[in-house]
């Protein structure tokens, strides 16, 4: 039975879809049980998983059984899980199935009367990025990456109105990164002849220096910075959350980019080696460069943003500059600094957006300026919602201090400094933007929307997504607690062994 | 000079998917933007294509597989057949893209009775 774990993963949610699609038709009530049903077996395989990689390593699956054959090379598609994904697949399923259970109110009242197709797609999105995530085969990663792509494109035309142009635009730009990641993958075809990933990395030190391998690997990278909206190929992102529905934007903010990271350590450090990386210094710098400017440039527009959805994406972009500079400093600390904060911050865009999620119930939008009075009726909430922010600027007891302390250290180590200072420029940033909002949200008159009944004191969003809300803001802090059990585990055990201490 | 004409099918890749990454990115009609993404689409797909084919390839189809040994005189000689396949997938994808992207277009023309990206932000300024 733990043998067919790997693939479980991907078939809960699968299924789900295929099951929600089907009865949307007839009884759309019970799409989203259905979804839920299918992340619960998915996100309990992805934990059995997290404790079999720590103790016995990779576990490794062919589709269909069809293995390598004495003699005959790799026919099948592989999926492995190992100590670099083991972690983010846990992480994906269990946002997924929070997030599934927290916006079902949400979903009724947001998208009221067209909700029909929302799990399915919801579910379908799921299945790409845990497929990005688990895949052992470059060219099966882009296919996963497309069907995550397109249910996106379509979770987020569901705002209506300005979310058309921005999933269009996300749409264009996402095409042109798969588009980019896929040519790369024929330049590593026609060198190495095979697409699996284990076969790839055995291969390409066997070819010494080679141009075609250089520009697949330059096209690979462009194509993941396009999809995970790094610096120069941002635009898209803060529009497409923004105008999205909230419960769009609460699966897709936490996971989809996340996925892309992913993907662009796992070419990094398992197809290409970290030695290629480190004598490729002409990129290295620039990447770190982009990174500090992503962080910088993210931090100032948030500044300027009177939305509550806007800002948040402003700090998916910030984030993602942190985990792009850490994985291109190509040192021990920086590289660990990275592949934590895929996980962690995951959980804190998760938790984010949730508490977003609960103030938009409530307010029905999310200026900053409607969040008067927003302490004293929505408690729990703006107590995650802090919680959250602490994580985000880096405050010890959380997640997002131990990930940013491995990060600066890296950087320290690798004498990059204009990285230091972009992060702390960034938690300084964050600082600002938090006291900003408890100087609002203390405001003695409520915005009439949270005002409610006045005989009762509280008018907190449902339980249904109160209690994931208060869960992933507790998580952080879980998280942050067992980061160095983690580390010490299982990332220590994904870097690779050539790194220099 | 000799190069290129060798390897034209290569050149002709090239000029494919500059006309649409171009026609993507300098675009300003929603439309055109669609085209642009199924050219670079071709472009990439004629690429793989180009990778696998052989000159006098033969079918990839063993008849007496049991037989053959690894590495094989026979298979150096048949045409790779992993690249089609692969891009019958991107095929799809490409497809399913397309597809999307032209009812995203339908709906903007829907709201503001334009294609043109500069008339549409500014309407959705107002």
């Amino acid at each position: 039975m733990t043998e067919q774990l790997p693939i479980i993963i991907i078939l809960g949610p699968l299924l789900g879809a295929t099951l929600a699609a089907f009865a949307a038709w007839f009884r759309p009530r019970l799409s989203q049980p259905l979804v839920v049903l299918g992340l619960v077996i998915s996100s309990a395989a992805a934990l059995k998983l997290v404790f079999i990689v720590a103790d016995a390593g990779a576990q490794k699956y062919w589709l269909g059984g069809w293995g390598p054959k004495q003699g005959h090379g790799v026919v099948g598609i592989q999926i492995t899980v190992d100590y670099l994904n083991t972690l983010l697949l846990a992480a994906v399923s269990g946002i997924a199935l929070l997030t599934s259970v927290y916006t079902r109110r949400l979903v009724d009242t947001e998208l009221a009367g067209r909700q029909r197709y929302f799990y399915a797609l919801f579910s379908l999105l799921v299945t790409g990025l845990l497929g990005i995530t688990i895949t052992g085969d470059i060219f099966n990663l882009y296919v996963f990456m497309e069907i995550a792509a397109l249910s996106s494109y379509a979770l987020i035309a569901y705002g209506r109105g300005r979310a058309y142009m921005a999933a269009f635009n996300y749409l264009i730009m996402g095409t042109m990164g798969a588009c980019l990641y896929l040519l790369g993958v024929g330049f590593i075809f026609a060198k190495s002849g095979t697409l699996n990933i284990d076969d790839v990395s055995a291969i390409i030190p066997e070819l010494g220096q080679s141009k075609a391998l250089f520009v697949g690997f330059v096209l690979i990278l462009l194509g993941a910075w396009a999809k995970m909206a790094f610096f120069p190929f941002h635009g898209w992102l803060p529009n497409a959350y923004a105008h999205a529905p909230t419960a769009s934007a609460a699966i897709l903010a936490p996971l989809a980019t996340k996925v892309a990271i992913y993907a662009m350590l796992r070419v990094m450090v398992t197809v290409y080696s970290i030695d290629y990386i480190i004598h490729s210094p002409g990129i290295q710098s620039l990447a770190l460069y982009l990174s500090s400017l992503a962080i910088v440039i993210a931090s100032f527009f948030s500044l300027t943003q009177t939305n509550l959805k806007k800002l948040a994406s402003y700090f998916v972009l910030s984030e993602i500059g942190y985990m792009v500079g850490g994985a291109w400093l190509a040192n021990k600390p920086g590289l660990t600094g990275a592949m934590v904060h895929v996980v962690a911050d995951a959980a804190m865009t998760s938790a984010l957006f949730m508490a977003i999620g609960c103030i938009v119930y409530r307010l029905g939008q999310a200026q900053l300026d409607d969040l008067k009075g927003v302490f004293f009726k929505m408690p729990v909430t703006m107590a995650a919602f802090v919680v959250t922010m602490a994580a985000l600027i880096g405050v010890p007891p959380t997640c997002g201090f131990f990930s940013k302390w491995y990060l600066i250290q890296g950087a320290a180590q690798a004498g990059v400094w204009h990285f230091v200072a972009a992060l702390l420029l960034s938690s300084l940033v964050k600082a600002i933007i938090l006291f900003r909002i408890i100087e609002i949200g203390y405001n003695r008159v409520p915005h009439p929307a949270i005002e409610g009944n006045p005989a009762i004191p509280r008018n907190e969003a449902p339980l249904s997504m109160l209690i994931p809300t208060a869960a992933m803001a507790l998580g952080l802090i879980a998280l942050g607690l067992g980061t160095s059990t983690l580390v010490n585990t299982i990332i220590a055990k994904a870097l690779p062994a050539a790194l220099a201490p | 000079m000799e190069n290129l004409i060798a390897n034209f099918n290569f050149v002709i890749v090239v000029i494919l998917m500059m006309i649409g990454l171009w026609s993507m990115l300098a675009q300003k009609n929603l439309i055109k933007k669609c085209i642009g993404m199924a050219i670079f689409q071709t472009g990439i797909i004629l690429f793989f294509i180009s990778i696998g084919a052989k000159d006098n390839a033969l079918i990839p189809i063993l008849t007496e597989a049991a037989n053959h040994t690894y590495p094989d005189p026979v298979v150096a000689k048949v045409g790779n057949p992993l690249t089609q396949i692969l891009m019958l997938t991107a095929i799809v994808v490409g497809v399913a893209t397309l597809g999307v992207g032209l009812a995203l277009a339908q709906k903007i023309y829907q709201q503001h009775s334009s294609f043109d990206e500069d008339e549409i932000l500014e309407n959705e300024r107002k």
